[in-house]
């Protein structure tokens, strides 16, 4: 196997793998710090701070020959006797000059700015920098720039580290971003005509190693520092973009891509960047609610799910509604649920939000037209009882011919998703309990309206279009008085102790076929449903 | 030595030797029409290789090498760009050909197309020469017509175009990899290398790009043979393999403070005090040289008592320089101060920074506010060692940069305070008496903000001028 030595230890890899330097050190645990390569984008070399020595094991004699130039590591591809030296004296002034050098005109800003706390000029200063300022150039504070509708610009704390403009150019396809101006008066700048204006648009931010540029959206908000990041899954279409999701006591404050070289690799979309606001919003239904008599009253959740559970039963005849929003867990506890009370009661897929078309970009990263994130999830579990995808469009038709008089509809719904001549035509049942986020014409006509979980409140598991799945735990506590699905309906079904969302799914796994991949401990990457079918 | 013939400037003044009748009444394209007739691609470049011709344009690298870098077996097209942007200061020798004998560039771009088996030729020519830039595409409008350009040239199954693209007055642009960039209307940033233009140069395609003076050599070398060529300069080095010499005629332009200033040819390898005193008529004024820059400034400074200095591929470095650049020779006279020259090269390599790569952008503005702060009185002693400092992690340790514009940068820093340091300590003594002895860096706080000079490069606040009209 071909074979690298690597500040003198040895690394082994694939024949056909390519790997350049920061990578190759990176499996050794040696980070090689870096502010212009990103393994998404074009390869410039310019930041000059991944310098190394490099030289070459012959591997009959084993002796080393380095070369007298250094080179930047990003550049400086791996292969089979390829020596390199990251901690030698010389490397460590020329990096030790590097980051001198940027911060040479680099406003005194850590104070107010928003990148402190993940800052790679800050964390560089500290491991590797010059601990006296030997310039004289006086501070200043950065000038501001406003260069698109999400993103603003501190012009002055940019590195020129050319990542936002080839993210531009490579990924959005939209080459908003440039460079003006030479030299030390380079600045990034957009053209008055065309702003940063694209769906991608808030990555650069991500991207951006210092605080250049900045997401109006979390401007001055939090300090990094305060913020607890976890895993989650975008729930805003049918690709289902890892995440991390920064909470702040039970508050969400911000939303990144998790990188996830199955799913979405290093990006995400602004739709799913920025869709975390109706979690906390003030129109969120906060408590169950009965209507008896005409009169809405508030109920608490004690004593609350038996009730609804011997109002099923009388009910008899009864049906449930799957939200694609809902887990794949949530999604089986609710209609095994619902079978157990009725072995021929109606499993069916809810409504599917689908807006315009699918929206590709050059880089290869789509958004998806189906404003859901779990249809083939939750379509495998109705198919499973109902042996066919049945839909909400067609179980409405059908409604008065299926002789229901108790409907359970779960929802989730971010957004106005039932129109009341909809709505209209379940209200002559007998028993109606809807469970959503948000009031809708629907709310108004059941007999039991129940506060929907929002997504950063939910355990459980979610199906992308490519049948990748991915599981995830709560980040954020509901608010009181919201009481999660997956627990909800765990006590429905009488299972004792706490909802359970990695047992739910060996369950499922064992139950369903489609998902017996998942019956082991699911990786943070997810894994493809069809994996075993796609040799 | 026996008396050396111009052959590059030999055609320069004769009676309208700038159009193509009058070209070929002088000789012209005989070269181009036998070596079509008789000889191979591959002999061609076989021959330029063996002639160890090395490029004209700086960097000296041997230009058969360079060519045989092109892969063998790759569909096309291929380029060869004409690196016309001489920018580098003290360095005319490409205006003076290409004005005074247009012809001669082109016939020896030809050849070196036939060589490379390019299917395009760019000449990247820099915007400040319009007369050259006349005369030039005249002379190709004329080729076109005469069937030395265009498909099938003179009948042969080789078809070139030809093309010149101006630039816009960047140095930069004059690196290979720059100038590729800019031909292919992106901003000028260098790239990083590996891949090499011979493998992935204009548009990705492979590339080849010479200097104006390296391809009139080709046409030399075609006309009179290898062995004339070997027969003129340095031979290389009997006991070093390794060592290609210093061969062929060279154009030394003498500029600065001497009696003739001008481009003059010779053998490569004539000592810089015979340039000055034989071809530049000796210093002005009767004064005496201070120093003298061997080849553009970018090679850094002799020293006056390393004047005898040969100006081949070699000599310079031997001296401490960075090498033999363009030949292009400045001469100051013992009045200049060397705090002058540091200034004009250090506002010379800051302006024309590209920015991409940090040691280059950041070091090369520091290196100036540096220089101008002692100029202005405020300079201390302990200065002087941190410029040496910023240009050696700009350019004397290999490889901290993307291109050679940082290494161009830093020679003049290195080589004006090391051999002229008592001079700079002289000045900073003299004009900061107070301060000249202080070491601690300036507090990174201001006590009293009216103590503070104008803030830092620029406003601290308030909106920015930038092209979005907003802010």
């Amino acid at each position: 196997m071909p074979t690298a030595l690597i500040d003198g230890r040895e690394l082994q890899f694939g024949e056909d793998e390519r790997l350049n330097g920061i990578e190759a050190a990176r499996r050794l645990g040696i980070e090689i710090p870096h502010y212009c390569w990103h393994p998404g984008l074009s390869v410039v070399g310019s930041c000059r701070m991944c310098l190394v020595e490099v030289g070459m094991r012959d591997p009959k004699t084993g002796q080393i020959t380095m070369l007298p130039r250094l080179a930047p590591a990003c550049n400086t591809p791996v292969r089979d006797g390829v020596v390199l030296v990251t901690d030698s004296e010389k490397v460590q002034r020329a990096r030790a000059m590097v980051e001198e050098d940027l911060l040479l005109r680099h406003p005194i800003d850590c104070p107010i700015c928003d990148k402190a706390g993940e800052c790679r000029l800050q964390d560089y200063h500290f491991q590797y920098g010059q601990d006296q300022r030997r310039a004289d150039i006086r501070p200043f504070t950065s000038r501001r720039r406003d260069v698109g509708d999400e993103i603003t610009l501190f012009v002055d704390r940019c590195i020129m580290c050319s990542r936002c403009v080839r993210f531009c150019r490579e990924i959005s396809g939209t080459s908003e971003l440039l460079v003006v101006h030479r030299g030390t008066h380079e600045e990034i700048d957009v053209l008055p005509q065309f702003p940063l204006k694209n769906k991608l648009s808030g990555n650069v931010v991500d991207l951006c190693p210092v605080g250049a540029l900045c997401d109006k959206d979390f401007l001055y908000r939090q300090r990094v520092w305060y913020l607890k990041s976890h895993p989650g899954v975008c729930t805003g279409c049918a690709m289902g973009c890892s995440t991390w999701i920064d909470e702040n006591q039970d508050r969400v404050w911000r939303i990144r891509p998790r990188e996830n070289h199955l799913v979405n690799r290093w990006w995400i979309c602004n739709d799913g960047r920025y869709d975390y606001p109706h979690v906390h919003s003030d129109q969120r239904l906060l408590c169950p609610r009965q209507r008896v008599g005409g009169r809405w009253i508030d109920r608490d959740w004690s004593g609350l799910v038996p009730e609804l559970d011997e109002r099923f039963r009388r009910a008899g005849r009864v049906g449930v509604v799957l939200s694609p929003f809902l887990t794949v867990e949530e999604a089986y506890l609710l209609a095994t649920y619902a079978r157990r009370v009725d072995p021929e009661a109606a499993v069916i897929l809810g409504h599917l939000p689908v807006v315009g078309q699918d929206e590709r970009f050059p880089g290869g990263f789509t958004i998806a037209a189906e404003k859901c994130p779990n249809r083939r999830g939750v379509e495998a579990i109705v198919a499973r009882w109902m042996g066919r995808a049945a839909a909400w469009d067609v179980f409405l038709n059908e409604l008065p011919s299926l002789g229901i008089r108790g409907l359970w509809v779960t929802g989730g719904y971010k957004r106005p998703w039932i129109e009341a001549s909809v709505a209209e035509r379940l209200a002559g049942l007998e028993l109606l309990v809807v469970q959503d986020l948000f009031a809708s014409p629907l709310s108004e006509r059941a007999d039991y309206v129940l506060p929907a979980a929002a997504f950063p409140e939910r355990d459980g598991s979610y199906v992308n279009r490519h049948d990748h799945l991915q599981s995830v735990r709560w980040a954020i506590r509901p608010p009181r008085g919201v009481r999660p699905e997956g627990s909800v309906f765990w006590e429905l079904l009488g299972r004792p102790g706490l909802y359970d969302a990695q047992k739910t799914l060996s369950d499922v796994a064992a139950e369903i076929g489609y998902f017996h991949v998942a019956a082991g401990p699911i990786p943070e990457v997810g894994v493809n449903l069809k994996v075993n079918l796609l040799a | 030595m026996p008396e050396y013939e111009p052959v590059l400037l030999a055609n320069l003044g004769k009676e309208g030797i700038e159009t193509l009748e009058g070209y070929e009444a002088h000789g012209g394209y005989r070269t181009l029409r036998r070596v079509l007739k008789e000889h191979s691609p591959a002999e061609v470049a076989a021959m330029v290789r063996a002639s160890g011709l090395r490029g004209r344009g700086g960097a000296g690298f041997l230009t058969g090498l360079k060519w045989s870098f092109l892969p063998e077996n790759h569909p096309g097209p291929r380029y060869l760009c004409v690196n016309a942007d001489e920018s580098e200061p003290g360095t005319f020798s490409n205006r003076v050909l290409m004005e005074g004998d247009p012809h001669q560039v082109i016939e020896g771009t030809i050849l070196s197309c036939y060589a490379t088996r390019s299917s395009t030729a760019y000449i990247y020519l820099r915007y400040e020469y319009p007369l050259s830039f006349r005369r030039l595409q005249a002379a190709i409008d004329e080729c076109y017509a005469a069937g030395l350009l265009g498909k099938n040239i003179l009948g042969h199954d080789f078809s070139l175009d030809m093309y010149i693209h101006r630039g816009a007055a960047a140095y930069v642009c004059g690196e290979e990899t720059g100038l590729i960039e800019s031909l292919e209307g992106k901003r000028a940033w260098p790239r990083i290398k590996p891949p090499f233009p011979a493998v992935e140069g204009l548009f990705r395609k492979p590339t080849v790009v010479n200097n104006v003076e390296t391809l009139a050599c080709v046409k030399h070398i075609l006309d009179r043979g290898v062995d004339w060529f070997r027969s003129i300069g340095v031979p290389p080095k009997p006991n070093d393999p390794r060592d290609p010499g210093s061969l062929g005629p060279k154009l030394y332009c003498v500029s600065g403070h001497v009696n003739r200033p001008g481009c003059y040819e010779g053998p490569l390898g004539l000592p810089c005090r015979e340039v000055i005193e034989r071809f530049g008529g000796g210093v002005w004024k009767n004064r005496k040289a201070k120093a003298a820059v061997p080849g553009g400034l970018s090679t850094g400074l002799l020293a006056a008592e390393e004047l005898d200095t040969p100006l081949d591929f070699d000599g310079p470095v031997r001296a401490g320089c960075l090498g033999l650049g363009t030949a292009g020779v400045i001469v100051f006279d013992e009045t200049y101060s060397m705090i002058d020259f540091l200034h004009n090269s250090c506002r010379f390599f800051a302006h024309e920074s590209c920015g991409q790569c940090t040691p280059c952008r950041e070091g090369t503005h520091w290196a100036l506010s540096m220089v101008e702060r002692i100029k202005a009185g405020r300079g201390r002693l302990k200065d002087l060692d941190l410029l040496l400092e910023i240009a050696d992690s700009i350019g004397i340790t290999p490889g901290t940069t993307i291109c050679g514009l940082a290494d161009g940068a830093a020679w003049p820093i290195k080589t004006a305070i090391g051999k002229f340091r008592a001079e700079f300590e002289d000045f900073i003594r003299r004009t900061n008496p107070q301060g000249y002895m202080a070491t601690e860096p300036v507090p990174a706080l201001v006590e009293n903000a009216a103590q503070a000079p104008a803030s830092g490069p620029r406003s601290s606040k308030g909106k920015s001028e930038s092209f979005a009209a907003n802010s």
